[in-house]
């Protein structure tokens, strides 16, 4: 019999919810009690809201349990691998039996995080058991021509995962119809949209896919070079890439010859990203790579003709690239038999915000954003209320609650005046004020703006102050056109993809959430409750029992009232700190 | 933000003396390398801390690249730093699934209980407070990030006691 395997989810998100101790714990256990038992490690799986998770495979099958902490795993151990007797309650998913959980796998097709969570992405052994390297393989023995594999590439609909949609296999025929001695082949591991983490997963849990992606991408182009620009903010991705890179090379799977293919000579490098989010634009990340401030170039010349080095250069997303090997293997039917016409095969997103299940999950294109946040994403916590979803990132827009069955693909979303991008879903409920949101990411591209068109530097300044003046209470009759008027000018002025698509924050809340905006204006009042200027706090008379807790504790002395007395807060003096409202236990306070 | 930064600068007096041998390897390593830039400094900020101005002179002479253009790159990308930075680096993730979740709310109560400013070190140079994007643990937000080790699901309260715990075992 062999042996039973307990494994370890020990990705970014799981660490940081304690996967660590629990892997030192089982580790003590292991050593301590001479347990018979094999200890692994993964990656993520995509189920961050049961973080940390351990997945224990004996005989019967496969069990993940959820939320294991040292002492969940104590106990764990003690039933399951000793006595063998599975701890059904915490386990989350299995084929076995049904549980709580099963339902966030049941509309999921994996394809490009097909061994995220199942493989020990430090062991190129593993990836290689799971058809890892089959692909290029495939090529080598079959004799498959360049020709032959872009139009499978082609053939198969797949679409730039990073944002742009582009025809990945179009793309790469422009790169191989440009001859030139030195080729590179760059992948985009910038991953700056905030609430978007798949890239990151997908590095931290199958770092040998984007590599394979990559290999098969610079035979089909003919490039001799590779860089992966990662951000620095990922320290785990850039190991675990390091690592996979030097067992790459060791197999020769990068080097000269490789596998036998004459002249195919490739070897990849890691550079790490400085912390600029336009970076990930394909421009502005070659300025980067050459050492310089990453600022866009204009385009054209595109960098498939003079790209780094001023060398044709094909530049594709970490999802895009851990499609590849799959595509390749599989065919391109099989891929494309998912998705809408337009659309082909499946996409990642991170689900994060207001949402029971916060995760990634990989679904075929096509699905209802409806599906994904109360199928998949289990719904909204507390029982409040779905009010929109904000999909794209800085570059998107909200999609509200009455368009939710809409389904994804690029131009259903495109349509709703957000974008698909890399695949951030941020889900909000009731208490998520529009107007803030979209002003936190039009603080976010302003920051981020490389200041080098004037509409984009000064015109998003702009905007932000406007913004600011609303929530504050501030806001004049003209605002909205203003902001309208300025988002316009912004779209058409700006050079590069962050400038032309700033204003949709803006611009989709203004269309959708309108009166939100002219609530802040007109009445000075936040309906979502989340604007601390437009607050007041009031004491509710039939409530207050006078125990005097708020006025003891206010920092500002805004409270006055006797003993046992009803209390009385001097607007004029309040900060609106909250601090009254939070401590109250007899709800004797007003929020409006 | 970026612009702060460099108002800050300029009123910053760069007292420290820095062992700048330190980076003689570096230098060697990617002298006359093309797109040696970048690297470079953040092989300098690694040795640091931060990137001091002795440091920018010796790079300039030692490699040739210009002043301009270091400083150029060095104030554009959020990652480098011209001050020295405290003992613990507090990472705040800004994220929009931190934003959504309150991290403002974490941001304030560590300034208020540090008494530093976004982007500054406290005067004992035991702990530099920033506010970063995207940590990418959007799942567990608001998260902060102290050394190496990651924060989820904070309160403001929360926050300002791992700080006190860590100056607790700092000071024995």
């Amino acid at each position: 019999m062999e042996k039973t395997k307990v494994i370890v989810g020990l990705g970014s998100c799981g660490i940081a919810a304690g996967a660590f101790k629990t892997y030192q714990k089982l580790e003590a256990l292991k050593t301590a009690d001479k347990l018979d038992f094999e200890l692994g490690k993964t990656s993520c799986i995509g189920m961050c809201f049961r973080e940390p998770l351990v997945e224990i495979i004996d005989a019967t099958g496969s069990y993940i349990y959820g939320n294991v902490d040292e002492k969940r795993a104590l106990e764990i151990i003690e039933k399951h691998v000793v006595k063998q007797e599975p701890v059904k309650e915490y386990v989350v998913k299995t084929a076995l039996f049904d549980t709580v959980d099963n339902k966030f796998f049941d509309d999921q097709v994996k394809i490009a995080l097909r061994h995220c969570g199942m493989i020990d992405p430090e062991s190129i052994e593993d990836y290689e058991s799971q058809l890892g390297y089959a692909s290029i393989r495939k090529i080598a023995k079959e004799k498959i021509s360049y020709e032959d594999v872009i139009q499978c590439i082609l053939d198969s609909g797949l679409r730039g995962r990073g944002g742009g949609g582009f025809s990945t296999g179009m793309k790469w025929r422009f790169a191989r119809n440009n001859k030139s001695d030195e080729k590179f082949i760059i992948c985009n591991a910038d991953e700056g949209d905030p609430g978007a983490f798949m890239d990151r997963s997908l590095l931290e849990g199958d770092p040998h896919a984007v590599l394979e992606g990559m290999i098969i991408g610079a035979y089909a182009i003919g490039a001799t070079d590779g860089v992966i620009y990662c951000r620095a903010e990922y320290p785990l991705a850039i190991k675990r890439l390091n690592i996979a890179i030097d067992q790459a090379r060791e197999k020769a799977y990068l080097g000269k010859n490789i596998l036998g293919i004459k002249d195919f000579n490739f070897d990849i490098h890691i550079k790490e990203g400085a912390g600029a989010f336009v970076c990930g634009e394909e421009t502005a990340l070659i300025a980067s790579v050459e050492g310089e401030r990453g600022m866009p170039r204009k385009r054209p010349p595109f960098p498939a003709e003079s790209g780094l080095w001023r060398k044709p250069t094909n530049i594709n997303n970490v999802e895009t690239f851990a499609n590849i090997p799959w595509i390749i293997y599989n065919g391109a039917a099989a891929y494309s038999k998912y998705g809408t016409e337009k659309s082909k095969g499946t996409k990642v997103f991170a689900l994060a915000g207001k949402i029971n299940h916060s995760g990634l999950v990989e679904v075929p294109m096509g699905i209802t954003i409806r599906d994904i946040i109360f199928k998949l994403g289990g719904g909204i916590p507390n029982g409040k209320k779905f009010k929109a979803v904000q999909l794209g990132g800085p570059s998107g827009g909200c999609i509200p609650e009455f368009l939710a069955d809409t389904i994804v693909d690029y131009d259903s979303v495109n349509a709703t005046g957000a974008i698909m991008g890399s695949g951030g879903m941020v889900v909000m409920d009731e208490t998520t004020c529009m107007v803030d949101i979209a002003k936190f990411f039009l603080n976010f591209t302003q920051e981020e703006s490389c200041g080098k068109c004037t509409f984009c530097r000064i015109g998003t300044k702009r905007m932000l102050e406007i913004l600011n003046r609303i929530t504050e209470g501030k806001g004049e009759e003209s605002d909205i056109a203003k902001l309208e008027e300025l988002a316009v000018q912004i779209k058409d002025n700006s050079l590069c993809g962050l400038g032309q698509t700033a204003p949709n924050p803006v611009l989709t809340t203004l269309k959708y959430f309108r009166d939100e905006y002219e609530a802040h204006i007109f009445a000075k009042k936040c309906p979502a409750k989340a604007c601390k200027a437009l607050l007041t706090y009031e004491i509710i008379e039939d409530k207050c029992t006078g125990c005097t807790i708020c006025a003891v504790k206010c920092p500002v002395k805004a409270i006055t009232g006797e003993k046992k007395k009803v209390h009385f807060i001097h607007q004029e003096m309040c900060i609106k700190c909250g601090d009254c409202y939070a401590r109250c236990k007899f709800d004797a306070i007003s929020l409006q | 933000m970026r612009i702060e930064r460099i108002k800050k600068n300029q009123e910053y007096q760069d007292n420290d003396k820095v062992d700048l041998s330190l980076i003689d390897p570096l230098l060697a390593k990617y002298k006359g390398k093309k797109g040696n830039l970048i690297p470079i400094l953040q092989g300098c900020q690694h040795t640091f801390g931060y990137i001091p101005t002795d440091a920018f002179i010796k790079i300039s002479e030692v490699t040739g690249l210009k002043l301009s253009d270091m400083y150029g790159v060095a104030t554009f990308y959020a990652q480098f730093r011209l001050k020295p930075v405290g003992k613990h680096i507090i990472k705040v993730c800004h994220g929009t699934a931190c934003h959504v979740q309150n991290a403002n709310l974490i941001t304030e109560a560590i300034q208020e209980s540090l008494e530093v400013l976004d982007g500054e070190t406290t005067k004992d140079r035991l702990f530099t407070l920033e506010s970063v994007a995207c940590l990418g643990c959007c799942s567990l937000a608001p998260a902060m990030m102290i050394g190496d080790d990651t924060f989820a699901k904070l309160t403001g309260k929360e926050a300002v006691n791992i700080i006190k715990n860590i100056r607790i075992k700092e000071s024995n």
